[in-house]
């Protein structure tokens, strides 16, 4: 059994990882609101984008000549992933999640036979892919020096990943992040962004016919490259909001199991304290017998 | 009949500026400055570097852009733009900086026509607001 003095050292020690916990907990949830709120304010942006988009690309009649950012470049062949995680730990399953299910489609695509390159965004996804894909990440991107997500960072990538598109580097881009559903719920999310997929999304298109200025054509391949940049950002904001929600919740149980673990070393401590006066009286007791 | 309709400029990070009370809207579309009245057609153009110039009852503003896409739709008209500025709120020196920014760009070797185009429309917006 434990001495007395080492029960006295791992209490104090269960309770300095709660007040850690605690404060990282607090941080988070003041965090989260701000991220929850740019996440919110972010979306007109990418949804008045995307119907914008949509009205274009239903006016194109000459699907054949359609830009390629619209339309795919024919092939499936290689695919680009673009895996977004944060930059921190200790926000629970927050970064497994997106890896798990990017795993998942890496070794799907790698059975059927396809080339796979993958985009890292953020070092902790880094970190936990090298190990079974390093060959195939391409570019590792983080920005621990942003605070919050901006769209600067969000362009940044964006440029890359159309860099390499018009270098006819990948044939299929997806993006992995985490869906900021609430702060119990996040849901890893995977996003076909190249070509654009927008199946799910053809009821809203308007009747009205636009007049377009220059044509259709010169406005989508402006538009489309910044649809990406867009798409990217949302996943960001989306991302942060997540990440932060996660972290909170993590924080919280680790604060409730720390403070389960203190109540039952405190009960611990005190058993074997009186266990050990116990013993003294006995011996007291015995020595006064014995004369 | 009022002669008032909608504008709503939004940037990724939130919605810049909403206003009901419009009557007229200048903006740098690409082929030239255009002027939006209420009733006008639905139109889908992108901004070049400008000026955007809201007219409206509750006074005029003027706003700085470097890029960006109009739609109008049913009277109401949304920008997006990823840069944007109110004139009022800068001052010289974030104009000079603005300048001496693109100034740096423009004497890069490996640009295409297209953004050198762009990038002399800038200089020239920000020199005239200099």
């Amino acid at each position: 059994m434990a001495s007395l003095d080492d029960l006295k050292k791992r209490i104090a020690s269960v309770k300095s990882t709660q007040k850690i916990t605690k404060a990282m907990k607090m941080v988070a949830a003041a965090k989260l609101r701000k991220a929850q709120e740019s996440a919110e304010k972010g979306r007109p942006y990418s949804e008045k984008m995307n119907n914008v988009i949509l009205n274009l690309s239903s006016g194109i009649s000459d699907k054949e000549n359609a830009p390629k950012l619209l339309s795919g470049t024919g092939n499936d062949k290689v695919y680009l992933c673009v895996v977004m995680t944060s930059d921190r730990g200790l926000c629970g399953g927050f970064n497994s999640n997106i890896i798990k299910k990017a795993k998942s489609y890496f070794s799907k695509i790698l059975s059927e036979g396809k080339e796979l390159k993958i985009i890292t965004v953020g070092s902790k996804g880094n970190d936990q892919l090298k190990r079974m894909y390093g060959d195939k990440i391409i570019e590792n991107i983080s920005f621990k020096e942003s605070k919050n997500a901006n769209y600067f960072d969000a362009d940044k990538v964006g440029k890359i990943v159309i860099d390499k598109f018009e270098n006819s580097e990948f044939d299929i881009c997806t993006i992995f992040y985490n869906q900021f559903k609430n702060v119990i719920t996040q849901i890893p999310q995977a996003q076909q962004i190249i070509p654009l997929n927008n199946e799910d999304a053809e009821e809203n298109v308007s009747e009205e016919s636009y007049e377009f200025e220059p044509d259709e054509d010169e406005i989508l391949s402006n538009l489309l490259p910044k649809n990406i940049s867009t798409q990217i950002f949302k996943a960001m904001l989306e991302n942060s909001a997540s990440e932060q929600g996660s972290r909170m919740s993590a924080m919280d149980n680790a604060t409730r199991n720390a403070g389960e673990m203190v109540d039952k070393l405190t009960i611990q401590y005190n058993r074997s304290r009186q266990a050990a006066i116990t013993k003294e009286l006995i011996e007291i007791i015995s020595g006064a017998e014995s004369l | 009949m009022s002669e008032e309709f909608k504008i709503e400029i939004v940037n990724p990070e939130k919605s810049f500026l909403v206003k009901e009370d419009v009557s007229e809207v200048v903006v740098p579309a690409y082929e030239g400055e255009m002027g939006i009245l209420k009733d006008h057609i639905s139109i889908i153009s992108f901004l070049k570097p400008g000026i955007i110039k809201i007219l409206s009852k509750s006074g005029d503003e003027n706003y700085y852009v470097e890029d960006g896409i109009v739609e109008f739709k049913n009277n109401n008209l949304s920008i997006l733009t990823s840069s944007i500025f109110n004139i009022t709120d800068m001052d010289k020196s974030q104009i000079q900086d603005l300048l001496k920014q693109v100034e740096q760009e423009s004497s890069k070797e490996e640009i295409s026509d297209q953004s050198k185009y762009l990038i002399d429309q800038k200089i020239e917006v920000l020199k005239t607001l200099n």
